[in-house]
């Protein structure tokens, strides 16, 4: 089938950019180096290049690496006090390592022929059950069975709340669903596309627009790149705030 | 091509590498090594080194605008001190303008009331001199009016009494 298609000139493989491969040969096992340990490894030297290395000279006028590492420090803190409170600067550290690990894991994934961990529903699964079950318990430990109350929309009309407390929870339980989908399907569709547009370029006669297209949807990705970390950040936060007060 | 994983097989066969299950342990694993890694990082040397620098330079702003706040009051207390040595010394000058004006007049007075007298004395001594002069001067009238009217009297023939004409002199004269 592939062969056909090669031999027309025209070679669609948009999602092999995905494949997880072993660095070193061999079968894929739970602990085999592969390109995905690669790049997540690479998004922790990026990590500690920009927050650790770029911190180093504690100046008072910062440098630009410095200034990154704290508009970075600033914008996340800032998220987690605007919408969780003092109480949520608890748990400021792992919200700041989510973020780090997103943003630069999708900033990484659009050099060429890189990969991208965050394409993977396997990676983004685990950060969003990560946030829900955390949350789930953490609600529960704060607020005891009070915790329910979430679901008890105690200013909607006495009748429309039983209602209303079925469609909370249905929403509840969703949440780490559309959290990592949300997250998982922009990067791996925009890597898609990209891919797409380049097996056109082939064709001489299109290959103008084709690369026009690569680099709009580069552009765009850049910009998804940084929204999806965001907002994944920013959902967290909001679910941590329903966590600590789950008033309505 | 690395077909031979089972990975690029479910690819191959149109399939999404992300539903590919068999590569989900793996990636699992390295992905909560990464998060740990990543956690302890920021935790222990990132984020606290961040925030010391964050609150340091807060620290520095907060002092160096007290430093300006004091400097300033003390910029303003030297404005002061100088406005009121300038008062201080406009008064200083006018005392010592005023005494000086009050020992000059004390001078001029005792000066003016000096010639004052000194004029009164030249006035009064030539008022004796002009007097005496002004007897000196009736006595010489007298005189003459005396011999001329005796001659007068001896050139007409006729003999003179010696007091006679004195008495009427004298009345002429007063006269």
């Amino acid at each position: 089938m592939a062969e056909s298609a090669e031999e027309g000139g025209l070679v669609f493989h948009p999602m092999d950019q995905f494949i997880i491969q072993p660095l070193f040969g061999g079968d894929v096992t739970w602990y085999t180096p592969t390109n995905a340990a690669l790049w997540m490894g690479f998004s922790i030297i990026a990590i500690i290049v920009l927050l650790v290395l770029g911190s180093r000279h504690r100046a008072i006028v910062p440098s630009r690496s410095q200034s990154i590492a704290e508009l970075a420090y600033g914008f996340i803190y800032k998220m987690v006090e605007d919408i969780c409170g003092k109480e949520g600067l608890r748990y400021f550290p792992y919200i700041m390592t989510l973020f780090m690990f997103i943003v630069c894991a999708n900033f990484l994934g659009l050099i060429p022929t890189a990969f991208t961990p965050t394409s993977h529903f396997a990676v983004t699964v685990v950060l969003a059950l990560a946030v829900f079950i955390t949350v789930t318990v953490l609600g529960f430990v704060k607020n005891g069975a009070g915790f329910l109350s979430l679901f008890w929309v105690s200013s909607a009309p006495l009748a429309l709340r039983p209602i209303l407390a079925v469609i909370e929870l249905i929403s509840y339980f969703v949440r780490p669903v559309s959290h990592s989908i949300r997250l998982a399907g922009n990067v791996m569709a925009g890597h898609a596309v990209i891919k797409v547009f380049a097996g056109f370029a082939a064709l001489t006669a299109v290959s103008p627009i084709a690369v026009l297209g690569i680099t709009a949807m580069y552009g765009l990705e850049v910009l998804v790149s940084f929204i999806q970390a965001y907002v994944f950040t920013i959902l967290t936060c909001v679910y941590l705030k329903d966590a600590l007060h789950p008033h309505h | 091509m690395a077909t031979e994983t089972p990975g690029a097989d479910a690819a191959s066969s149109g399939g999404m590498p992300q539903l590919d299950f068999s590569t989900w342990g793996n990636q699992i694993f390295w992905l909560v090594l990464t998060l740990i890694v990543i956690y302890f990082v920021l935790a222990r040397i990132a984020l606290p080194r961040i925030a010391a620098i964050l609150a340091e330079r807060q620290g520095t702003i907060t002092s160096d605008l007290a430093a300006a706040e004091d400097l300033k009051a003390k910029a303003e207390e030297a404005e002061a001190a100088y406005e009121k040595a300038l008062i201080d010394a406009r008064a200083e000058a006018h005392r010592i303008v005023a005494e000086a004006k009050a020992e000059i007049q004390g001078d001029l007075d005792a000066a003016i009331a000096k010639a004052d007298a000194e004029i009164a004395a030249k006035a009064a001594e030539s008022e004796k001199a002009i007097a005496e002069i002004r007897a000196g001067a009736l006595e010489a009238v007298k005189e003459v009016a005396g011999e001329t009217a005796q001659e007068i009297v001896a050139a007409m023939g006729g003999q003179a009494d010696a007091s006679a004409i004195a008495t009427a002199v004298d009345a002429r004269v007063k006269g």
